[in-house]
């Protein structure tokens, strides 16, 4: 890519925001992804009672629940990521393309 | 395939499930670890035919690969998908299938948190990774990373970051895939072994990413399959109530510690203790360190990276890994009903226990046990054959990385100036190929005898603390620079194998070593060698005052702009 192109993307408003929206969105969701997850572990490691208390009547523990949040979290958070980006990020994309490449 | 021994009997057995399926299986009292099982006809007739079936599809794809581009890429059009599926193929190991099942009969709950840790890397990958590594690079994960920098020095450090995690990989795969065939069909361990070797030449020598993908969508999808199958099969003898397979579950475990002569109330809370986290974790730093190591990890293994140039633009690259993602969490979804299914159909039928109760064949049969009392013998083959299309599956995608790194890296960019031309690149790829075949196969038959629980981990941790860190700080810090990535990264790669040496599972229980004598007490290195990495990139680039220091900086803008937009990736087709 030449420098006058990447000069002339650099400077359109639509890069810029595309960048900022999709930096600190996905920062945000990594930082949500590590604490869900080292709070689970941190759980595990300090407060074994709490996750083998009992839910209700039967034998099922709230660790059951939590656990499989955590995997269900995984996938969605996963999800919401990728529906933003396929949608409002590429369409960004697509307006600087639009405008650089004529 | 008329030898199988296929009798009615055994096809009612598979419809009238949990009945006792008298098989050759069952012959023999303790026949320990990874004993060498009767030769199983109808694991071998079916592997058989998944083997002639993925040869079908090597000989398509063969006609499809004719450039460099094509054994790396598979030409770069394969759809979001499909790569998901094959991402998803790549990462459930026949490790992961049988060892979580197992862990999660042994422990119950501490199982799932393992699959947890395997799980957690994904979003990051997608966060932080696919489309920027989509945009940025063509082939191997170094493009991406040498991208603005000096190509020598840097291509040289990816590629033995490459190399490196594909071997400890490797040597778990292909030990695994001994022992397991040893069980499942019957075979000697060197057979196994060779059968292996020769058959992902095979895909990989004529068939290139192309191939290599089809086989991990395929093993993918029986695999998924099967184990689908098996939980609703556990499910549905539990009327689909959670609760009653955990009551079950928890029922037999206290069963099993009275006979054991526990009094009631010791026994009562054995049992119980399946529900909630047990012994797994032992001290918070080597729970964060091993939990950073599987985390990061997956952001490192260039086998997984490399899959990210297979689809055509970013917008696939996304969608490959969200679908990865949710293949993934559900496997270990069913993995954790297996594991409990196991409790209850294994654990109380003689037919699969041992003198002293354990597992016939060793403790990471569960899921293959279950698999025979859920669907009877022919099922049995089914599941067995899937384990080793497994193996088979990632030890191609793993050899082909290992190959893409020599040619496209060292011969194609390092030797040859990045003047190469795609026959003679792809005549060194296929020729690396063939003696990855062979270092694989020698190293399977050294480590036939050692402990080689660690390797998987070790590979994590190097990809950890090596391969992520200089992937994300070229990538996003402006500042870094050729001498920062290269030490910083060597920084990561030397100290996460020397500490992994020197700790308790390597030093003590490898090596032998007397109890206490380790000098490195945590369970995984990556805490410690991640940060000496981030850290070692940040010093040394900071401190970089050459004259190809300020061209690194200078460099930044560009690689962000293609990184953000992909104006300038390479497209679908190459080159």
């Amino acid at each position: 890519m030449d420098t006058d192109l990447t000069t002339r993307i650099a400077a359109h408003p639509s890069y810029k925001e595309l960048k900022a929206k999709r930096t600190s969105f996905g920062m945000r969701l990594t930082l949500a992804m590590m604490v869900v997850y080292y709070g689970f572990i941190l759980l595990v490691a300090f407060n074994k009672p709490f996750l083998a208390t009992r839910l209700g009547e039967g034998v099922a523990t709230y660790a059951m629940p939590i656990g499989f949040g955590v995997i269900i979290f995984t996938v969605v958070i996963t999800a919401i990521y990728v529906r933003r980006a396929n949608s409002e990020y590429d369409e960004l994309t697509e307006q600087i393309c639009k405008a650089v490449l004529k | 395939m008329s030898r199988f021994p296929l009798s009615p009997r055994q096809l009612l057995t598979l419809a009238a499930l949990f009945g006792v399926a008298a098989s050759a299986w069952a012959a023999g009292a303790d026949l320990g670890q990874a004993e060498k099982q009767p030769t199983n006809w109808t694991a071998i007739g079916m592997f058989a035919v998944f083997v002639l079936f993925t040869f079908g599809v090597t000989k398509w794809a063969a006609a499809k690969t004719k450039s460099a581009a094509d054994f790396y890429t598979g030409g770069g059009g394969i759809t979001g998908f499909q790569n998901g599926l094959a991402i998803a193929g790549d990462y459930m190991s026949a490790a992961s299938f049988l060892g979580i099942s197992a862990a999660v009969m042994v422990g119950g709950f501490d199982g799932l948190i393992f699959s947890i840790g395997f799980l957690v890397g994904w979003p990051v990958v997608t966060f932080l990774l696919a489309e920027r590594l989509r945009n940025l690079g063509k082939f191997t994960f170094a493009d991406v990373v040498s991208f603005r920098f000096a190509q020598t020095p840097v291509r040289i450090f990816a590629a033995s970051g490459t190399l490196v995690v594909v071997a400890f990989y490797l040597i778990a795969q292909m030990v695994g895939a001994g022992q397991l065939i040893k069980l499942l069909f019957g075979l000697e361990y060197w057979i196994a072994v060779v059968l292996v070797g020769s058959l992902m030449m095979v895909y990989v020598l004529f068939g290139g990413m192309t191939a290599t993908t089809w086989v991990q969508i395929i093993k993918a999808v029986l695999l998924l399959g099967g184990a689908t199958f098996m939980a609703l099969m556990v499910l549905s003898s539990f009327g689909f109530s959670p609760e009653a397979m955990f009551a079950k579950a928890v029922e037999v475990k206290t069963g099993i510690a009275a006979s054991a002569g526990k009094p009631p109330a010791e026994a009562a809370a054995q049992g119980f203790s399946i529900m909630g986290p047990g012994g797994f974790i032992k001290d918070p730093i080597s729970a964060i360190s091993f939990g950073m190591a599987l985390m990061f990890g997956t952001a490192g293994l260039p086998h997984i990276l490399m899959r990210f140039f297979t689809v055509p633009n970013a917008k696939e690259a996304r969608k490959s890994v969200l679908w990865a993602t949710t293949w993934i969490g559900y496997f270990y979804l069913l993995t954790f009903i297996i594991g409990f299914g196991a409790i209850s159909f294994v654990l109380t039928n003689p037919q699969f226990l041992d003198a002293k109760g354990g597992l016939l064949g060793g403790g990471n049969m569960a899921a293959i046990h279950l698999a025979n009392a859920v669907g009877g013998n022919v099922f049995l083959g089914f599941i067995s054959a899937v384990a080793f299309a497994t193996i088979l599956a990632v030890v191609a995608g793993l050899t082909l990385a290992g190959a893409a790194a020599v040619s496209h890296d060292i011969y194609a960019v390092v030797i040859k100036g990045g003047k190469a031309d795609s026959a003679a690149e792809l005549k060194v790829s296929r020729l690396t190929t063939i003696a990855l075949g062979f270092i694989a196969v020698l190293l399977g038959i050294a480590f036939e005898k050692q402990n080689i629980a660690f390797m998987v981990s070790l590979a994590f941790a190097i990809a950890a603390s090596a391969n992520f860190p200089v992937l994300l700080m070229s990538v996003f810090w402006k500042d870094c620079t050729t001498r920062g990535a290269v030490v910083g990264g060597f920084l990561g790669l030397v100290s996460s194998v020397a500490l992994t040496v020197v700790s308790p599972s390597v030093w003590e229980v490898t090596l032998g070593n007397p109890k206490g004598s380790a000098l490195f007490p945590y369970q995984s290195p990556a805490l410690f060698s991640m940060t000496l990495a981030f850290v070692g990139i940040w010093l040394f680039s900071i401190l970089d005052k050459s004259p190809r220091a300020a061209q690194d900086r200078a460099g930044f803008l560009a690689q962000q702009v293609r990184s953000e937009t992909g104006i300038g990736a390479s497209g679908a087709s190459g080159h």
